[in-house]
């Protein structure tokens, strides 16, 4: 099974440009851009998978609108599938899946997530209220229910910006797990400029060619990401803790931002891309799946997939010549670090013998990450596929790593090959 | 016990917030001091109990005591004291952090032990102040000290803690403040009464005082008594409590460095709540309401039978009124004559029993219980799966009907769902729990159950019958315990086919809020039965005490209400009788506790009691009862009893009426206040004692332990074996004959209790807190 070609939109801080837009105009740009892209005939793909985060109620199965509105055939299925952070990676192995069943020959899949506007809805006590108005019957009914509403049924309901099963916010989480291992201020900073130094080296060098020009209706063209702000020590050492207060180390510089965008890639069966005249990018090989304790482990992700996926595809840490990792904080991602180069750790909660080892940072997130680049929660699943496949192509590796954590103590792992030039 | 919140309704206007203080990583400047290495050197040696050390320029001094799960204070303050003198004489840092090497504690309470063996009051009023003496210096040291809280933080952990410039507590579940003495007749002696008024405001600091209840981090935070908190850490490249002290120990030093170099006053800005609270309680008069209506308040609850909180309130207004030194002294002295009454030596009695009582003392079994099976989901059945499957055990709730299953699912879901309301457990949690929860009409699944407890009617037939077919689809591992408070378990137990593995579990209503279970054997019932149950019940939180072939506190409890019926035949009012016993210490009347069990129990209950033991056990006449149930008064689950409960409670005229027919004159002889208040007690410490006597009991204490958290005897007495010891056997006999003379059998004293008249040094406590044989 290969990866044809992936795009993406410009990923872009929410509240920007995309301001206006709703979450399948993002997706749609994005299918538009691989059709562009590849060239496919709108009615060569067998089906389109989507992953995203917070739904638009109006669009709950975004996939299948966006595919409509990308012009796709309208004999097209098309799901949408959920899985916090690695919903697109979600998308992306269903696509693999149903192709190794033999159900497809051609997926498309992608991710998307649109923070410029999200579902806040009515308090419980005010929907309550709404709803039974809708079945009264008399006037006085109606009137009654209306006289029963007090000032803190307006109260609105935000979605949910914390754990559910803990109450624990993401970055507040990130902060106790930078701590646990004992990871600095610094260390974060230093890794958070890095990403934002390496993300602005590669824009400028013209590398992210994943991503699409979008003219956005009533605005101008979008074609570069616009979260990479590389600054300096000093500066981002002014900032104050965002979640554990005062003596956090967590900041706002040096977690992900907000962010709108969307990816896609089409994903085929080696001989049927190669029937259709084109020239894979890489092979997509193992994958894996895994979950820990969503309190205290929240976003160990990648410690715990890490292993396992190498171990599936017969290889080593040294084997890799790429990885790109899901920047969630830059505290979360120096945890996995430690964590992945302790024996203790390994053995104590994994039940493994010894530790993976880290990865080399010269091979490391070498084009930026969700640090710098952004994280639309639904899209980077792809992003980093894509990205891993180009870096392999423009690097002249053979194995690439993608590892990722998610909202619930969930994560990922997938190796992908380069196909043979 | 002494649960006294008198302050509870003002205290939450009493509460503040202080701002957060910013401490910047990167602005540190490090230098090292040469004197470090030579003081350290110096106070190392002959240094047990605390350990310290330089962190650039801050002194790390860690309470940390080999020979104790728990830090003692009395030893480590000595050391504390030498290691802070010579901090200050040779300004060796300019600041200190206090830790405790120890994970689940800051640092414990004053050792009861030692100050009972203080032959007078001056020696434990001399100990005081030189605690107080010590945290006065801390409270005006020049050198700024952090207190850096992990784990209980109680009495004089506390006081220390509040005597230092700064408080840092981690947000742990194990993290608890508190002012605990009260609990055992004391007050805080070290500066406690004096501090805290200052600290959390006049009304904040009776309610913490006199209620001596524990305070969570985050309320501590809340009310300005902690500074900052701390996360408690996952796993990292250590444990998790192991890094969190790390990590509390990093942050407690980044603090002290920054207060050091005045990044952050030592003097807090207070919340303009708490000024005008501060303004409002600065006025003369309105704090003479204050003192008036707290101590009217702790009068009514305490019925003036303990002395401390009295103490408390005293040494608080003293240290107001007439300054600090005044204060002190007060609080030293009030100690010190504290800890010489008898109501402080029965509470702390209770509290040795009561972790005794927490000690699994048959060992661990061979299996452990893991999966539960109850049958009857009414109140207990429902209390008793609630009390398990949040402690992770799978049970199962069985019933008859839907109706009834749905009941108890609905009982246990609400308690829990309170909690979420309360914010005291996660809905998350909440539904984990349930998911440990079955509620089934059938036997399916008992084929994995390791216990099965019956809460099923209380009749020897459906017992056996229920016996029967438990045990036909249980595995032969399965332990059947029962839920009887009365019926034989032996009776019970004679239809089964494994006799050694049938236990009485007798658990006391509610289930959730009542700290008790009473385990019963048979002479059949095996070591490992009694073992799986033991830690079982302690599994669930409770207290266990263990009684022979025979339920100890039944009977107890029975005599008092046996007792009660007769004086209300001989003319003398519910409410009445109800004083009597509460104004003896007992915190509800017999009859209100009628009303609550139910008439119809009560009236079951009493008839087997009867009939096992004849005449000696009779008393007022069960006739009324018979004829109250005719006439369904059945107590609180009919809406009456012998009490009404509309708005208010009232006797109930209906009663009145049936007791017509049952008059009989009172003695004139016995029959004044004295002596009805000591013919309810004397029997029922007589049958304590009997039941020593024939080994129902094994020992004083759990018997004193369990007439006290069982039916209710007043704690400031200590229970029945701790009376007899204060009030005197022969004093007691005197009274029984007085009594024996009139009523015959019912009042002849035991055997046990002769023998401790005829040698006054005979005692059923000697100098040391008994141990569990006698």
């Amino acid at each position: 099974i290969v990866l044809v070609e992936g795009v993406r939109t410009p990923f872009l801080l929410s509240g920007t440009t995309y301001a206006d837009l709703m979450p399948h105009d993002l997706a749609r740009a994005a299918l538009q851009g691989l059709l562009k892209r590849t060239g496919i005939p709108k009615d060569a793909v067998d089906y389109i998978i989507y992953g995203t985060v917070v739904q638009e109620v109006k669009t709950s199965n975004v996939a299948r609108e966006a595919a409509l509105g990308a012009g796709f055939s309208d004999k097209i299925p098309a799901h949408t599938v959920t899985m916090a952070c690695i919903s697109a990676n979600q998308a992306m192995t269903s696509g693999v899946g149903l192709i190794a069943a033999g159900q497809c020959d051609a997926v498309v899949a992608g991710g998307v997530e649109f923070m410029s506007d999200v579902p806040i809805r009515h308090s419980r006590k005010m929907r309550k209220t709404m709803l039974s108005l809708n079945k009264a019957k008399t006037l006085g009914q109606r009137l009654s229910l209306i006289g029963s509403i007090r000032l803190a049924h307006l109260s609105p309901e935000l979605p949910a910006v914390a754990e559910f099963s803990t109450a624990e916010t993401m970055g507040h989480s990130a902060d106790r797990l930078a701590a646990a291992f004992g990871v600095s201020r610094v260390e974060q900073d230093e890794f958070a400029v890095r990403s934002h130094t390496l993300a602005k080296k590669a824009q400028d060098e013209g590398l992210l060619q994943d991503v699409i020009s979008f003219k956005v209706p009533g605005r101008d063209i979008v074609s570069k990401d616009n979260g990479i702000r590389p600054s300096s020590m000093e500066q981002m050492g002014k900032l104050k803790p965002a979640f554990v207060k005062p003596h956090g180390t967590v900041t706002a510089a040096n977690s992900s931002f907000m962010t709108d965008g969307a990816s896609a890639v089409l994903v085929m069966s080696e001989e049927k891309a190669l029937a259709m005249g084109y020239k894979p990018k890489a092979y997509l090989r193992d994958f894996v799946y895994v979950s820990q304790d969503p309190k205290d482990q929240l976003l160990l992700g990648p410690t715990y997939a890490t292993p396992k996926v190498l171990e599936r595809a017969g290889l080593s840490m040294s084997d890799i010549d790429v990885f790109e990792f899901h920047e969630a904080f830059a505290g979360q991602i120096m945890a996995n670090l430690k964590a992945m180069d302790s024996d203790w750790f390994a053995q104590t909660y994994m039940g493994r013998k010894s530790k993976v080892g880290t990865p080399a940072m010269e091979k490391f997130n070498l084009w930026g990450g969700s640090l710098s680049l952004g994280h639309p929660f639904g899209a980077t699943g792809c992003r980093l596929a894509t990205t891993v496949a180009n870096r392999l192509k423009k690097e002249g590796g053979q194995y690439g790593l993608i590892a990722a954590c998610a909202a619930g103590g969930q994560g990922h792992a997938m190796v992908i090959e380069a196909y043979p030039q | 016990m002494a649960v006294t919140r008198a302050a509870g309704v003002f205290s939450k206007f009493s509460t503040g917030k202080y701002p957060l203080f910013k401490i910047s990583a990167y602005t540190r400047k490090y230098y090292c001091n040469l004197s470090h290495s030579l003081i350290a050197v110096f106070s190392i040696l002959a240094r047990k109990h605390i350990s310290f050390e330089y962190k650039d320029d801050v002194a790390v001094i860690r309470f940390n005591d080999p020979s104790s799960k728990v830090n003692k204070q009395s030893l480590q303050l000595h050391e504390l004291a030498d290691v802070l003198g010579d901090i200050w004489l040779y300004r060796s840092s300019k600041s200190v952090v206090l830790i405790s090497g120890k994970p689940g504690c800051f640092l414990a309470g004053a050792d009861s032990n030692m100050l009972q063996s203080c032959a007078t009051s001056e020696e434990v009023t001399s100990l005081c102040e030189e605690a107080q003496k010590l945290f006065r210096r801390i409270e005006q040291s020049r050198v700024p000290i952090v207190a850096a809280i992990h784990g209980s933080c109680l009495s004089r952990g506390l006081e220390l803690a509040t005597a230092c410039h700064y408080r840092i507590a981690t947000k742990s579940k194990e993290t608890v403040l508190g002012t605990p003495e009260v609990m055992l007749g004391l007050l805080p002696g070290a500066g406690g009464t004096q501090r805290l008024p200052k600290m959390v405001g006049v009304l904040g600091a009776f309610d913490m005082l006199l209620s001596g209840k524990n305070i969570t981090a985050d309320e501590a935070k809340k009310m300005g008594l902690v500074d900052q908190l701390v996360d408690p850490l996952g796993p990292g490249l250590k444990s998790p409590e192991e890094r969190t002290m790390e990590y509390l120990e990093e942050v407690a030093v980044g603090v002290a460095y920054e207060l050091a170099n005045k990044k952050i006053p030592l003097t807090r800005e207070k919340s303009f709540r708490l000024k005008l609270w501060d303004a409002v309680t600065g006025l003369g008069p309105v704090r003479k309401i204050i003192y008036s209506t707290v101590t009217k308040r702790v009068q009514k609850q305490t019925k003036n039978l303990y002395p401390a909180p009295f103490q408390i309130i005293e040494c608080v207004k003293t240290g107001i009124e007439h300054g600090s030194d005044a204060g002190y002294l007060a609080e030293a002295q009030s100690f010190g004559k504290l800890v010489r009454t008898s109501e402080s030596k029965a509470l702390i009695g209770l509290h040795h029993g009561r972790l005794l009582c927490k000690k699994n003392r048959f060992g661990p079994p061979e299996k452990e219980v893991k999966k539960l099976a109850i049958l009857g989901a009414g109140l207990m059945g429902a209390g008793i799966a609630q009390v398990s499957v949040d402690k992770g055990l799978t049970s199962i709730l069985k019933d008859t009907t839907e109706d009834a299953i749905s009941k108890g699912y609905e009982k246990v879901y609400k308690s829990f769902d309170t909690k979420v309301k309360k914010t005291a457990m996660t809905s998350f949690e909440r539904d984990a729990f349930m998911s440990n929860l079955s509620i089934q009409t059938d036997y399916s699944g008992f084929e994995s159950a390791d216990m099965v407890i019956e809460a099923v009617f209380e009749d020897l037939n459906i017992k056996h019958q229920v016996l029967k077919e438990v045990e036909a689809v249980t595995p032969p591992h399965c332990i059947f315990a029962t839920n009887t408070s009365a019926l034989p378990v032996r009776d019970i137990a004679a239809a089964s086919k494994r006799p050694e593995k049938v236990i009485g579990i007798h658990y006391f209503s509610p289930v959730d809020k009542m700290q008790l279970v009473e385990i019963v054997t048979t002479d059949k019932t095996s070591k490992d039965t009694l073992g799986a149950a033991v830690s079982m019940a302690l599994k669930q939180g409770k207290i266990v005490v263990t009684d022979g072939p025979g339920f100890y506190t039944t009977r107890c409890m029975g005599c008092l209400l046996m007792e009660s019926l007769r004086l209300l035949q001989e003319g003398v009012t519910a409410t009445k009788s109800d004083f009597l016993a509460t104004s003896f210490g007992f915190n509800v009347g017999p009859f209100t506790v009628i009303d609550e069990v139910g008439v119809d129990i009560g009236l079951h209950i009493s008839e087997m009691l009867c009939k096992a033991f004849g005449s000696r056990y009779e008393g007022g006449s069960l006739e009324i009862f018979k004829t109250m149930l005719e006439k369904g008064l059945k107590g609180c689950k009919s809406g009456k009893g012998f009490f009404l409960y509309g708005k208010t409670k009232s006797v109930n005229p209906e009663v009145e009426e049936i007791l017509k027919n049952h008059q009989v004159t009172a003695p004139s002889a016995i029959s004044s206040e004295y002596d009805m208040q000591y013919r309810l007690l004397s029997r029922c410490i007589n049958e304590s004692l009997m039941c020593l006597q024939e080994g129902i009991i094994q020992s004083p204490l759990e018997g004193d332990i369990g007439a006290v958290f069982g039916y209710g005897f007043p704690p400031m007495h200590g229970g029945p074996f701790r009376f007899v010891d204060t009030f005197g056997a022969e004093r007691l006999v005197s009274l029984m004959k007085r009594f024996e003379d009139v009523y015959g059998n019912q009042f002849t004293p035991c055997q046990l209790l002769l023998d401790h008249t005829k040698d006054p040094s005979k005692k059923f406590y000697q100098s040391s807190p008994s141990p569990l044989q006698y």
